[in-house]
């Protein structure tokens, strides 16, 4: 595992990362009013590194990704910010630059295989096309290509199933149809929303096994977005917290599981079983529920559910928005000392 | 698809035998005697009898059937008018011609109206669809809805007639519609069926439109969309090879069925433009009671909905991979 890799911030993009996002904010009208799915959020990615984004359904954990790609659709959502790949910025890029960048620079594993899929075609024409669009190659090449691509994430009799459809196959051998599809052309940029979600749980580790393996081997930079910490300690370099559309903590994997900062962060820890623990002491979930985007509360749009705000001091929490610090390494969004933090993590930690 | 075909032929022919026989017993629940019809004004009982052996009208019924039957498999004799061969549909009550070769005779006109038609409400239709379903709540989506309304609305013997008048008569821009045989003369064959292809294509386009858009809009939906898009697959691509295909299963089933009830004839298309094509045939059958006329016409209505329906059964089977032929 890399030591802390975040860099000096500052506006603009930074010298060393190669997937930067700085202060994006995507939100959506509709007819209730304007939904701010991201607030707000910054963070960056490097070569070769494993960044999981981790948060509830809602917080704004695939609505970020899609705009990296640029597939929101632009007549109904706003995106502000930038978001800075290999020397290109790509809020505001043209439709040919995202084009080529897409299932070329940087491809997308999406959560459901059987619908992401399409019914009506061959998964060697699905993987062959990325490959002849973006490489120019005849149809004979592509279907190599493609071949070799399934050989690779490891499905068995390769050259016969090219021509099967995806609903020939398990879920999970449809998922590593998926990551082939995204892999066919060496992206710098692998984005997997969820990829493990719909599969069940030996096959999660499978899939989670071939994701590290093809990083290990082509040097791939992936985000993984997950509600699932236990795929994030496996898999993940560093981690992101997201919170209603906000980072709250960021650092690496040993940092935010490990020692953990935020309030949030200890309710989705104390959240998840452990073996070990006695069956008797209820698991204890985040009271309440997420916010709504369409109105967030003020301040700290955790403070609604926090039990340590009064640790604060009056009103600071449900009037001032705080901001991720430190800047760079393991940092978080929560007004209270690092001493607080500390303590309240480790009884915490022994009341387990 | 060797043992679909087989079973579902099977199963045509089937329906087609209790077309047949529901038609030909209801023929003579109707209190109407082609005999006297053939007979004259005057007609004293013995030039009645005679007709009446002459139309075959003198046997029972279920005998007058089964000939009738076996005379599509293997030619029948006709006192008077020889051998007619297989498949024989027999001779017309009123002017004694062979039925066969009047269907073929016609068939020709219909077909052309029929596939001409199509030509045009699919490609106006989809089209206009698709558009709508990108431009979804703008200006050009409303405008379409709009006139797809409008357009189911509308009824033939109203717009075929309005058209009939100002285009052809008051104004004279284009020349009244006939039919030319497309193997003589191709660009005759076109200009002479313009307008009722045109006029028939005004009330099938709406439904294309519509079924095309909303299908278009869900698929647009789908995930594996998205994931088109995120390949980097190009605008064009995404809507024209994943999103289309998703709709070609709701369009071939309507399309089989308009076909087949073009096919069948377009009764009042035909009338409104003067073209002798198989609707007018069934419709003058029916009116002249002219029984193996009538067999004919509606055994072809009923064959072209059953085939087209095994058809479009199969291209299911060809249009999404996960259908089964079973």
């Amino acid at each position: 595992m890399t030591a802390v890799t975040f860099t000096e911030t500052g506006p603009g993009r930074r010298g060393d990362s190669f997937l930067s996002v700085q202060d994006l904010h995507v939100s959506f009208s509709t007819e209730d009013g304007v939904v701010k799915a991201v607030d707000g959020l910054s963070f960056e990615v490097e070569k070769g590194t494993t960044l999981g984004i981790v948060g509830e359904s809602g917080s704004g954990k695939s609505v970020t990704n899609l705009a990296i790609l640029g597939l929101h659709n632009s007549e109904h959502a706003e995106i502000g910010g930038e978001i800075w790949f290999e020397d290109q910025e790509l809020v505001g890029a043209s439709r040919g630059t995202l084009e080529r960048l897409r299932g070329n620079r940087i491809a997308m594993i999406f959560q459901d295989p059987l619908t992401a899929l399409s019914p009506f075609h061959t998964i060697g024409r699905q993987i062959g096309e990325v490959y002849r669009k973006h490489k120019g190659t005849s149809k004979r090449e592509a279907r190599d290509r493609a071949i070799e691509m399934l050989e690779r994430v490891g499905i068995p009799n390769a050259k016969v199933r090219v021509d099967d459809y995806p609903h020939h196959f398990s879920g999970g051998m449809r998922q590593r149809v998926m990551i082939a599809m995204a892999l066919v052309c060496d992206p710098a940029l692998v984005i997997a929303d969820e990829p493990t979600t719909a599969l069940d749980v030996t096959v999660q580790a499978q899939i989670l096994d071939l994701l590290k393996d093809l990083q290990d081997q082509m040097g791939t930079s992936i985000i993984l977005i997950t509600h699932d910490l236990g795929v994030v300690a496996q898999t993940a370099h560093n981690v992101l917290v997201m919170y209603a559309g906000r980072a709250v903590e960021r650092g690496t994997v040993r940092e935010v599981l490990g020692t953990p900062r935020h309030p949030y962060t200890w309710g989705l820890l104390s959240s998840v079983p452990r073996l070990g623990s006695s069956v008797d002491v209820p698991l204890k979930p985040v009271r309440g529920t997420p916010p709504s985007l369409l109105n967030p509360p003020p301040g700290c749009r955790f403070h609604p559910r926090c039990d340590y705000r009064n640790l604060v001091g009056p009103d600071l929490c449900s009037t001032e928005q705080p901001e991720l610090s430190p800047e760079r390494g393991h940092g978080d969004a929560c007004y209270l000392t690092l001493q607080q933090k500390q303590e309240i993590h480790t009884q915490l930690m022994e009341g387990r | 698809m060797l043992r679909f075909l087989t079973r579902r032929t099977i199963g045509a022919a089937f329906i087609l035998l209790i077309v047949a026989a529901v038609t030909f017993f209801l023929f003579f629940a109707v209190p109407a005697d082609p005999a006297r019809l053939a007979c004259g004004k005057v007609c004293p009982p013995e030039t009645l009898a005679q007709a009446r052996h002459n139309l075959g009208l003198d046997q029972p019924i279920f005998v007058q059937f089964v000939e009738w039957l076996a005379g599509i498999f293997v030619g029948r004799e006709y006192e008077g008018l020889g051998h007619c061969p297989a498949p024989c549909l027999g001779y017309s009550f009123v002017n004694r011609e062979p039925v066969f070769e009047t269907i073929i005779d016609r068939l020709p006109v219909t077909l052309s109206l029929t596939i001409g038609a199509s030509v045009v409400f699919l490609i106006f239709g989809i089209g206009t669809g698709i558009v709508a379903a990108l431009k979804q709540g703008k200006p050009l989506d409303k405008i379409a809805s709009v006139s797809s309304l409008v357009g189911a609305s509308v009824q033939i013997y109203f717009i075929g007639t309005l058209a009939m008048y100002f285009l052809v008569f008051q104004w004279q821009v284009i020349e009244r519609p006939r039919y030319v045989p497309l193997t003589e003369d191709p660009i005759g064959w076109a200009y002479g069926l313009m307008l009722p292809w045109v006029v028939l294509a005004i009330i099938f386009t709406a439904n294309y439109t519509r079924m095309t858009r909303s299908t278009m809009v869900e698929q647009l939906g789908e995930d594996y969309v998205r994931t088109a898009r995120a390949k980097g697959m190009s605008g064009r691509t995404v809507v024209m090879r994943f999103a289309l295909r998703g709709t070609l299963t709701p369009l071939a089933t309507i399309f089989g069925i308009d076909l087949a009830s073009l096919i069948g004839g377009a009764i009042i298309t035909e009338t409104t433009f003067s073209l002798q094509g198989i609707g007018r045939l069934s419709i003058q059958s029916v009116t002249n009671s002219d029984l193996p006329m009538l067999m004919a016409t509606v055994l072809l209505a009923a064959a072209a909905i059953v085939v087209l329906n095994v058809i479009v059964d199969a291209l299911y089977a060809v249009i999404d991979p996960r259908v089964r032929l079973s």
